[in-house]
């Protein structure tokens, strides 16, 4: 190999030319190196998630499951879950209606404010929730901006229900109008411009043609909103105080039972929490995988 | 994005004039403006403005105070080096998850997501029963005199659990994209791995993974659920600026609260700001 | 350097369902022998999905053969590593390296040699002039025409001077007029440059015009290995004669080294009994005759062609070809009777 015959006239000046190694045992080394990068990144993703979610799981056992369960069955922390499934519940509706007509506007509007929107509709994904709690705290508590005009109206909005649901609104605003703005860009015009040229109206062409489109980003939109307002805490521990019975969330819920080391109702619920979201993920995932072949069939 | 929909801009009128109905057009792209003002600006600006309402020194006075001044450091710090992290982690846990063939690929791939539906006071529960000071870990790393919950190292890993996904999810499809010939055509030109990946993979995706990490530092600094539960939260030690404001609230100074809020809606502004311009610019190029 | 590819078989299969050795396997590569002689200029043609591409990767490395070994001048290099193997390839669609200047992707080749940096940046210059592109050196591959991308391809595969180029569909992302060019600009290049060259195709006149000799592969197998003119004039079995140009074939007798089908006849050297006429559109002569055997149903005209579809009495429908000027095709009209004249024809027995 090493007296290569010259095949042909070079045309060009000759530099040391590539060389055939049969020798070469390259590859192994570049085996070596991939395992210890898969090893690295399960060890990663073993300290910093699996294991994290194992421990709770193993303590919880280790309590109990019969004073776990009791712990978490027992009225407070089932009136906390409950408080927590009907922010679930108005936070989906809500931004179920929000979401489209913003989504819409976003996307197939030209209007002015139409920047001012999309920035906002952003904006509390980069907000800590205890800044929102702060903020409506500020604007709407009992030495707020607006508190003698709530007072003459004999609203309570801090500490009361109705602001809990301001602080899951807000902080699960970005979700679903994010969502369906993506979607509605990538599929394009097309089929509602061939829908008006046949004759459609606004709301034949959004039911038939528009809907159907981004119905699979609509339920990963509203199942992120779900997960959020679900797990959201300080935003709803600053506006509702956590008052047990009337403002206790499932996650305040736990919160307080830690900080009174009454791990079983602690530890149980936020098992009950992971397990929820466990459940929402593979439903988000068995929707992003119908999303990806929705988009596909459309391009 | 917004010069591409711009140019487009006639055709799009008319399409949107059709897609909402006509009279009801405008009182609905209202009301979603109306919600969104009521709901976000409003409430900010009312923060923002109270945070000077006291005058500019008080305003200053009030974010230098010692342990406020210390919180924002020790959040800025822990917030920089998780969205470094990332962007060494999450770009080879994309690399592992979109390259490898093993078994239970799918499923590990999901979980990466799991930190975006489970609530980060789980999350910080979580990191505190297998690290917490009675654990087996938590003991264990005490007999070498290293502290982790109620320690620096547990808010670090409390915010490395919740932005997982950010750079993994921004990398992958980044990954994915990239032309396998691209990569053969340097393998047979003789280029070892590293070589390859410097001039195949690195600058495709480096501003994926840095956008996406500095996100990731946006998302941290605010963080507080699972913090609260990890950090212990003493001052000049592990009080970070989310719980020093909540903090505050509590004990009646809402608005040393909204001033320190202000600097980290600053910074959350600026981070956020940055990640969009590297992905614009990436795009512009992309379109190009 | 020449190449001995011995035996060589590769399987492919469904790896995401993890249903290896199901039926979704596919063979890609059937037992497919062949040498290649130092400096000749070698087409591995076949219609997509032939295998065609796999054996070309294999050659390069990108793809382990199950079976068989590959053979640089005599040194089995079946399981050297791409990275070592010091071929030139040429990707079909460019794969230059997007983030690097034109000049940086021509010496990358040396530059991962550790050829110092002013040698490798005079080479890459050179062949950029070699190439036609002198003074591009600083653009990036987007700021490129496609047959400007694929010189640069070129120019990059050569710059570390290998012992053998393969080519993927060289020329299969480039529009017609440019395609036919870059053919030319290829047979100039390899017949100054020298380097043993294989290139994969799927259009047989790209292989015809520019290759010493033809590899016809279909479904896995090599089907013949030739000269153009072999190939062209004795194809050895019927799938060759079909896709190297356009054919009719009929079920045929073969009697005394001639088939006949309904009024149809043709001198063959095929062996008597059941047979395949093939027919080869440009071997046809007719012209209009009452009392001939075939009526006429459709004249097209194709830029300087002339095709005539005829229905042969007992035979079926038949395509023949003519220069558009042809006086052959005088009054030949849809509708006419016309006499058919067979000029040279091949015949593969049926089982």
């Amino acid at each position: 190999m090493r007296a290569e015959r010259d095949v042909g006239a070079p045309a060009i000046a000759p530099v040391e030319a590539a060389k055939l190694d049969a020798r070469d045992t390259r590859g192994d080394r570049l085996a070596a190196g991939r395992v210890a990068l898969g090893a690295v990144v399960v060890l990663y993703l073993a300290v910093v998630l699996l294991g994290p979610m194992g421990a709770l799981v193993a303590e919880v056992s280790r309590i109990g499951i019969g004073e776990v369960l009791s712990a978490v069955l027992a009225p407070p922390a089932l009136e906390a879950l409950g408080m927590s499934i009907a922010l679930v519940a108005i936070s989906v509706v809500v931004n179920a209606f929000v979401g489209t007509i913003g989504a819409i506007a976003l996307v197939r509007h030209r209007f002015v404010g139409r920047g001012l929107l999309g920035a906002l509709a952003d904006l509390p994904l980069a907000v800590s929730p205890v800044m929102i709690g702060l903020a409506f705290l500020l604007l709407v508590g009992r030495e707020g901006v607006l508190a003698p005009v709530l007072e003459a109206l004999d609203w309570k909005i801090v500490y009361a229900f109705p602001g809990l649901v301001i602080g899951t609104l807000f902080v699960t605003l970005p979700y679903t109008m994010r969502e369906l703005a993506y979607v509605l860009e990538e599929i394009g015009t097309s089929e509602e411009e061939a829908a008006a040229t046949l004759g459609a109206s606004a709301w034949q062409t959004f039911w038939h043609v528009t809907f159907p489109n981004v119905r699979v980003a609509l339920g990963y939109g509203l199942l992120m909103t779900a997960a959020r307002a679900l797990g959201e805490f300080g935003a709803v521990l600053v506006l509702g105080g956590s008052i047990s019975g009337q403002t206790q969330t499932a996650t305040t819920f736990i919160h307080d039972a830690v900080e009174e080391r009454a791990l079983a109702g602690g530890y149980g619920m936020a098992l009950v929490l992971g397990a929820i979201s466990v459940v929402l993920l593979a439903l988000l995932e068995h929707l992003k995988h119908r999303r990806a072949r929705a988009l596909g069939r459309t391009k | 994005m917004t010069a591409r929909s711009n140019a487009e801009g006639s055709e799009h009128v008319r399409t949107a004039d059709a897609l909402l109905p006509g009279p009801g057009q405008r009182a609905l792209r209202g009301l979603a403006l109306a919600y969104v003002l009521v709901l976000v600006a409003i409430p900010l600006a009312t923060l923002v403005v109270l945070a000077f309402a006291d005058g500019p020194p008080v305003f200053v006075e009030r974010v230098t105070d010692e342990v406020a001044r210390d919180a924002l450091v020790l959040t800025l710090g822990t917030g920089v080096l998780v969205g470094a992290l990332n962007v060494l982690f999450g770009t080879a846990t994309a690399w592992v998850l979109t390259r490898y063939r093993f078994p239970g690929r799918g499923a590990l791939s999901a979980l990466v997501d799991l930190p975006l539906a489970v609530p980060t006071l789980v999350a910080g529960v979580m990191i505190a029963v297998l690290y917490g000071p009675s654990s087996l870990v938590g003991t264990t790393f005490a007999a070498w005199d290293v502290e982790i919950v109620f320690a620096k190292p547990g808010i670090v890993l409390a915010l490395l659990f919740v932005t997982l996904p950010f750079v993994v999810r921004a990398v992958e499809p980044v990954l994915a994209e990239i032309d396998v010939a691209e990569e053969e055509a340097a393998i047979v030109l003789g280029a070892g791995p590293w070589r390859v990946f410097r001039t195949v993979f690195f600058p495709a995706l480096l501003p994926a993974a840095l956008s996406a990490g500095i996100r990731s530092t946006g998302r941290a600094i605010g963080e507080f659920g699972s913090i609260v539960v990890v950090a212990g939260n003493i001052p000049f030690e592990t009080l970070t600026a989310p719980v020093y404001v909540f903090g505050e609230i509590e004990s009646g100074a809402p608005r040393a609260a909204a001033a320190v809020s202000t600097v980290l809606l600053v910074f959350a502004l600026a981070l956020y700001v940055g990640a969009t311009w590297i992905e614009r610019k990436v795009g512009a190029r992309h379109a190009s | 350097m020449s190449i001995r590819v011995e035996h060589l078989k590769k399987r492919f299969g469904d790896f995401s369902t993890g249903s290896a050795g199901s039926a979704a396997d596919f063979v890609a590569v059937d037992d497919v022998s062949f040498e290649v002689e130092s400096g000749s200029l070698v087409a591995l043609l076949g219609p997509s999905g032939s295998g065609k591409s796999t054996i070309l990767r294999i050659l390069a490395g990108l793809e382990a053969p199950d079976e068989g070994r590959v053979l640089f001048d005599g040194v089995d290099a079946t399981h050297v590593h791409a990275r070592a193997r010091a071929i030139g390839f040429v990707f079909q669609h460019y794969a230059l390296f997007r983030h690097l200047t034109v000049e940086e992707n021509v010496a990358f080749g040396l530059d991962v040699r550790n050829v110092p940096k002013a040698t490798s940046r005079r080479r890459a210059n050179e062949l950029l002039d070699l190439v036609g592109l002198g003074g591009l050196g600083g653009r990036y591959p987007s700021q490129l025409s496609g047959g400007q991308r694929q010189r640069v391809a070129l120019a990059r595969a050569l710059a570390p001077e290998p012992k053998l180029l393969l080519l993927d569909e060289p020329f299969g992302a480039v529009d017609a007029k440019v395609r036919e060019e870059l053919r030319e600009w290829l047979r100039r290049l390899h017949d100054e440059v020298g380097v043993t060259s294989i290139f994969v195709t799927h259009d047989q006149d790209e292989a015809f015009s520019v290759s010493d000799r033809v590899l016809v592969i279909h479904r896995g197998r090599l089907e013949q290995l030739g000269t153009p003119s072999e190939i062209l004039d004795e194809p050895r079995t019927e799938f060759v004669a079909g896709f190297v140009g356009e054919v009719n074939v009929f079920p045929a007798e073969v009697a005394n080294g001639e088939a006949r089908v309904g009024a149809l006849h043709a001198k063959v050297g095929a062996p008597d009994g059941h047979a395949r006429l093939v027919v080869r559109s440009y071997d046809v002569k007719l012209w209009r005759e009452d009392a001939g055997i075939a009526t006429v149903e459709r004249v097209v005209t194709l830029g300087d062609r002339v095709r005539v579809h005829a229905l042969v009495d007992g035979a079926g429908s038949l395509v023949a070809q003519f220069p558009r000027r042809s006086s052959l095709l005088k009054n030949v009209e849809p509708g006419c009777r016309v006499q058919v004249e067979v000029t040279s024809a091949r015949a593969y027995p049926r089982a």
